[in-house]
């Protein structure tokens, strides 16, 4: 095994290190604990008082999604709005202008849905006022409205009786204050002495070695940097994202902002363990998603590494015969796989190396892990849409042993199988849907433009964008012309339809579970932990997830393959 | 008398021939609506009859050929059959099955007593609630009905099979008849409790044949999750079309249609209503009449069941097992003084003491009991026993009351105190015997726990059910007996108030009860458990205020109820699981055959092998309809119950179904090629 494996086994062990005691930390807090962070209290005390908020006050279900609604128009507006008046920021050193009405939407839209999804370039198309207060600030919100939300659905499991799932402001402010700020100042910190720019003066002048002078854009980026991949955001500072030499200079800070990237979702799996007590089951769900992962990154690794055989064939001599084009070689493949996968897992979207330049298989592959979309996922909404997939599990083992299917004592009945049912059919629906519209103007209309490669790979990328785009991700194949109202408008209806419905769907069955009464366990209740019911489980995420999308990804990356 | 035939074979010719032609019956669009998965097969079925009579003018493109467009519809069209003959052979089987039980109430003479107390014959189907009739020895019973007036042996072998005479008698538990029923002695005045058409039997014949029947809540949630499955398929076929134009793919409408009805889950969509039925069928096979189909897959999921200790626990009644004589009597004298006092004794615990008495060569003669006066048991005595002309009393009774009588007795007392406390404590129950107000020994009165009933609790626990055993004992009793059988819990000295109260405490802690009862006053009892069996015998308030009634009146029954609930979701689990496993090798059938002519890349997916793109979509639509047939048998059956507990049994059904649905389909597909790219 070569070191640059080593280094990938090492990055994820140390992630799933940090993210036990972080999921432990996390669960005391969804549970008002005591934790070393309390001295956040008063300030969190100033903020209710002045938004007139009590924030122990009971909420049931819909109470707390109207206030979660409620609170995301808020900043959807806000970004809406100071974007459109760009021009006239102050903080603004590069005169950069306003945004043209559909890409002030779709950027909101993208950054609210905790997306950030770019159809512009960080450098020239946001000043650092928009990057500061709209884009970072989002970053912080849009995360801890994912978490909130899944600390409802974590106590609407454990109640007995009662339609109380907590207070969801109270939970979203502990979230920014006691797990983003400062678990992200730490990572920022890291960044900072690795090498990442913090400043406020505009783009710097660079004598190159040919004696010409360019104009270096930099800013404020660890910060930046460091939310955008704790809070699985991925809206980078650059256009290039985390390949840009200022957003990750080195191996190190490669391997930092793909550990930050997993740490808050496989760290929220275990904290619903903890806060459960129910730790087989967390290990069980952590199972099943490590099982998928692991198989993801081993692939792609393998796919990357083989190198492209049509290069091969040309007999060019390649010092490093795995897949280079479109990769840092300060990374190589491994690293740049493992980063691909990570990203796609998670809904961050943030890239180290070209998506659109891997293997069409490695590319299928990355695609797919967009389509599942629950594998560890976006912070809190990752374990949310898990859910989904959970509730179906239970049903149908609930069913093979004779018995009404149960789950923490709850009974699983058709509604909370119906609400199931549509979550995991909007996933589907907007991607297949989205990419079968654009897919149908397209070929009646060759000459959109959109496309710069037809045939199979423009077909993939299509359908990384709408993947992208309803997962939450982010990330793009490049070489589709995404910057024209028709996507920014459709792109942006997508991403908010598939961030806010797979949240509210989800808790309103943790408000109906709340609401049951509780049976005790059995002999013959059916133990939904461990090996066979973890089998059940990746069954259904593989049937659902991945199987409807089989004939898409034929037509693309796999069409693509066989045509190497 | 022969016993009601009771297995009807799975296909009999009749019942498959009224099937096939209900297949046709079922194709009306609106019954077809009520199982949204077969009918998307109908609508595909139907897009492929026009589509194959628009390539016979002109075939090409995405239109196909004609041949095999028809060949497509034609198969699509007996999936569609399939499914429909599933759900009607076993409604068929149902109604064949009910029809047994029907022929019982062919219409019968009535001798109606009207208002001013004279007898009219009346025809039995113009009976109606609340009129009474006659019933005399060699008479019909038209009705069901309670007995007012009388008393009768009854031959109920048309309806339970079972061929001894029971005794119904008024104003008692066993105060209900049920029409059809034959009267053997003596004659009764019985009141008619249910219109003709709403009797138990009529409403259960209505479910097994489907036309009242309502699905049930876990059957509701699954419908709704097979319609999910199927809208996802939709979308995935419906955008392939677009997919491939910009791909420049040409995909004929056939293949894409094929591959939608092989992805959507018909195997299980096209049963599941025949998987209902067929639970309903079971139950009444096991002669019990359930008043929903709810009640029947309630029963899978009970977790606590009350079970009365005599009769269901233990064989009827106490039975003497034991003599134990008091210091210095001799043996013999105390048998024959417990004989004396049994003799004339008619309760089943007195006969028993004769029976124990003779087995160890004690008799009496006639003149022994010449002028004898036999004093009864009373509640107030709590003794019984005889006074013999020669001016000796026996006496024979509980132990504190035979105590007091015998004044006479000196140390004999304290030693068989201690006697009298171990027979308690093993469960038995003690009668001491005196005479001549000396005590001179006990009998020791056991109750016989019936065989193999250890290992049907044993089977309820590993289920996961909690047993509780119900008597009137004293707890000491109670314990060793409840320890004997092996049930969990038991409530001794129990008044149907304590059942009431044991009930609520267990649903109050989430838990599903079921009880059988019989008795007028197990009725709230009865309306308050989750599943609630009254005994066809019992009285008319216990059958209303039960969900179930059992034609046999045997109280094991209940264990019988929860197998088959538990079977009727497994069945249903399990095909769900084999249905969807099914779609890999499917999709590994169909998608290369899509795009193995625009990108020949594609036969490496071929990992069957299959001859033709063609032969391949065929293969796959003739699997997807012959396994609905293949499964008939299993659904009707149901899939065996076994009690492993929960995880084991996930793991077991995980492997069969699961597994064996990956396995089964890609080894299927690949025979039918073999024998279809003979034709293609």
């Amino acid at each position: 095994m070569n070191n640059e494996i080593i280094g990938v086994i090492i990055t994820f062990l140390l992630t799933v290190l940090i993210a036990i005691p972080l999921g432990k930390y996390m669960s005391k807090i969804f549970k008002d604990e005591k934790v070393f962070t309390d001295f956040f209290a008063p300030i969190e005390r100033f903020i209710f008082r002045i938004s007139r908020i009590n924030p122990d006050e009971p909420m049931d279900w819909k109470q707390n999604m109207k206030a979660m609604v409620l609170l995301n128009l808020v900043f959807f507006f806000w970004a809406l709005i100071l974007l459109l008046i760009q021009q006239w920021h102050f903080w603004n050193p590069a005169h950069i202008g306003n945004m043209e009405p559909t890409l002030a939407f779709n950027t909101a839209a993208s950054f609210v849905s905790n997306t950030n999804l770019q159809h512009y370039s960080g450098e020239t198309g946001a000043s650092y006022f928009s990057q500061l207060l709209i884009m970072v600030f989002l970053q912080y919100v849009s995360a801890a409205t994912g978490i909130a939300a899944l600390a409802l659905l974590f106590k609407g499991l454990v109640q007995k009786q009662t339609s109380n799932l907590g207070n969801f402001y109270n939970l979203f402010l502990k979230t920014c204050t006691r797990i983003l700020l400062p678990v992200s100042t730490v990572i920022a910190i890291l960044l900072l002495l690795n090498g990442c720019p913090v400043t406020f003066n505009g783009p710097q002048d660079v004598h190159t070695l040919e004696g010409k002078i360019i104009k270096a854009a930099t800013g404020p980026v660890a910060p930046m940097i460091a939310i955008k991949q704790l809070g699985t955001n991925g809206g980078g500072f650059f256009g290039a994202n985390s390949a840009h030499p200022f957003e990750s200079p080195n191996y190190i800070t490669n391997m930092i902002e793909v550990i930050s990237e997993l740490i808050i979702a496989i760290g929220l799996v275990f904290a619903f363990g903890y806060y459960s007590g129910k730790k087989k089951l967390a290990y069980t769900i952590f199972g099943a998603m490590a099982f998928v992962f692991i198989t993801f990154v081993s692939l792609n690794i393998k796919w990357e590494t083989g190198g492209n055989p049509v290069i091969n064939k040309l007999g060019i001599y390649q010092s490093n015969t795995s897949n280079m084009e479109g990769k840092e070689v300060r990374f190589g493949a491994p690293a740049s796989s493992y980063f691909s996968i990570v990203t796609t897992s998670t809904s961050c979207g943030a890239v180290n190396s070209a998506h659109d330049s891997f293997m069409p298989l490695s590319g299928g592959l990355i695609i797919t892990d967009m389509m599942i979309n629950a594998i560890f996922g976006g912070v809190g909404v990752g374990f949310l849409n898990f859910f989904v997939f959970l509730i179906i599990a239970v049903f149908i083992s609930g069913l093979m042993v004779g018995r009404t299917p149960e789950f923490l004592g709850k009974k699983i009945e058709a509604r909370e199988v119906k609400i199931a049912i549509l979550v995991a059919l909007l996933h589907p629906l907007l991607i297949l849907a989205g990419t079968g519209i654009s897919s149908f103007l397209a070929a009646h209309n060759p000459d959109t433009g959109w496309f710069t490669n037809p045939g199979y790979h423009g077909f993939s990328e299509m359908l990384y964008e709408f993947s992208s785009a309803s997962a939450n991700n982010g990330s793009e194949f490049a070489g589709l012309s995404a910057n024209v109202p028709f996507w920014n408008i459709f792109d942006g209806l997508i991403m908010l339809f598939s961030r806010f419905l797979p949240i509210i769907g989800p808790v309103a069955i943790a408000g109906f579970i709340a609401q049951k009464k509780y049976i005790p366990e059995s002999a013959g209740t059916l133990k939904t932990e461990g090996m066979t019911f973890g089998i059940v489980l990746l069954g259904v995420v593989i049937i659902i997830a991945a199987l409807s999308f089989f004939p898409a990804l034929a037509l693309g990356p796999i069409a693509e393959h066989f045509l190497l | 008398m022969s016993k009601r035939k009771k297995n009807i074979k799975l296909f009999e010719k009749e019942i498959v021939i009224t099937a096939l032609k209900q297949s046709f019956v079922k194709l009306n669009p609106v019954t077809m609506l009520k199982n949204p998965v077969m009918f998307t097969v109908l609508i595909g079925t139907i897009i492929m009859a026009v589509v194959s009579f628009l390539a016979l003018s002109g075939s090409g493109g995405s239109l196909g050929t004609p041949g095999y467009d028809l060949a497509i519809t034609i198969l699509l069209f007996i999936t569609v059959l399939f499914a429909n003959f599933a759900e009607a052979i076993a409604e068929a089987r149902g109604k064949a099955q009910a029809e047994s039980l029907r022929k019982t109430r062919e219409i019968t003479p009535a001798k109606l007593i009207d208002s001013n107390g004279d007898i009219t014959v009346v025809n039995s189907s113009s009976l109606k609630k609340g009129d009474v009739f006659v019933a005399e020895a060699g008479d019909l019973i038209a009705a069901d009905g309670e007995i007012i007036e009388g008393l009768a042996s009854i031959d109920e072998s048309a309806i339970t099979g079972e061929s001894a005479p029971v005794i119904r008698e008024a104003e008692t538990d066993k105060s209900s008849v049920i029409g059809g029923t034959k009267v053997l002695s003596d004659k009764v005045h019985v009141l008619v409790t249910s219109n003709p058409g709403e009797s138990f039997l009529d409403k259960m014949i209505a479910l097994v044949e489907g036309a009242s029947r309502q699905k049930t809540p876990n059957e509701i949630a699954l419908t709704i999750l097979l319609a999910g499955f199927t809208i996802v398929f939709l979308l995935v076929t419906v955008t392939l079309k677009p997919f491939a134009d910009y791909a420049h793919t040409v995909i004929t409408v056939a293949a894409l249609i094929s591959l939608f009805v092989c992805l959507i889950p018909t195997t299980i969509g096209g049963l599941l209503s025949a998987i209902g039925i067929a639970g309903m069928d079971r139950a009444l096979r096991a002669n019990i009449i359930a008043k929903s189909g709810k009640a029947v897959e309630t029963a899978g999921d009970i977790d606590v069941v009350l079970l009365d200790k005599t009769g269901t626990i233990t064989i009827g009644n106490r039975k003497a097992t034991n003599f134990y004589m008091s210091n210095g009597v001799d043996n013999n004298v105390l048998i024959r003084s417990a004989l004396l006092s049994s003799i004339s004794d008619s309760t089943p615990e007195g006969k028993s003491i004769v029976e124990l008495a003779e087995k160890n060569n004690i008799k009496v003669s006639e003149s022994d009991l010449k002028n004898a006066k036999f004093i009864k048991f009373t509640a107030e005595t709590r003794m019984s026993g005889v006074d013999l002309p020669d001016g000796t009393q026996i006496r024979k009774g509980s132990w504190d009351a035979v105590k007091k009588w015998s004044v006479n007795s000196n140390g004999n007392v304290q030693s068989l105190e201690k006697v009298i406390n171990e027979i308690s404590q093993k469960g038995g129950t003690p009668l001491a015997v005196a005479v001549n107000k000396v005590v001179v020994g006990a009998i020791q009165l056991e109750d016989i726990i019936k065989p193999g009933i250890k290992e049907r609790f044993e089977r309820l626990r590993k289920m996961g059910v909690k047993t509780v055993m119900v008597t009137g004992d004293n707890p000491l009793t109670a314990k060793f007996i409840a320890d004997a059988a092996g049930v969990d819990d038991f409530i001794a000295e129990a008044k149907p108030e304590d059942k009431m109260r044991y009930i609520k405490e267990e649903q109050k802690n989430g838990k599903l009860v079921a009880m059988m009862g019989d008795g007028t006053n197990d009725a709230p009892a009865l309306a308050q458990a989750d599943v609630a069996v009254a005994m066809n015998t019992g009285t008319q308030a216990a059958k209303e205020a039960a969900n179930m009634v059992d034609l046999d009146s045997d109280p094991t029954k209940l264990l019988e109820v929860i197998e088959i609930g538990k079977q009727l979701l497994i069945t249903r689990g399990n095909i769900t699981t084999f249905s969807i496993a099914n779609d890999v090798a499917k999709y590994f059938a169909i998608i290369p055959a899509m795009f193995m002519v625009a990108i020949p890349g594609f036969q490496t997916l071929n990992i069957m092998r299959l001859a033709t793109p063609e032969s391949a979509i065929l293969s796959a639509v003739i699997f997807n309809a012959i396994i609905i047939p293949l499964l008939i048998p299993l659904a009707l059956r149901g899939v065996k119950y076994k009690p492993l507990g929960a995880t084991a049994m996930l793991r077991r059904n995980l492997l069969i179904y699961g597994f064996g649905g990956l396995i089964t389909p890609f080894i299927g597909i690949k025979l039918i090629d073999i024998i279809v790219r003979l034709f293609v």
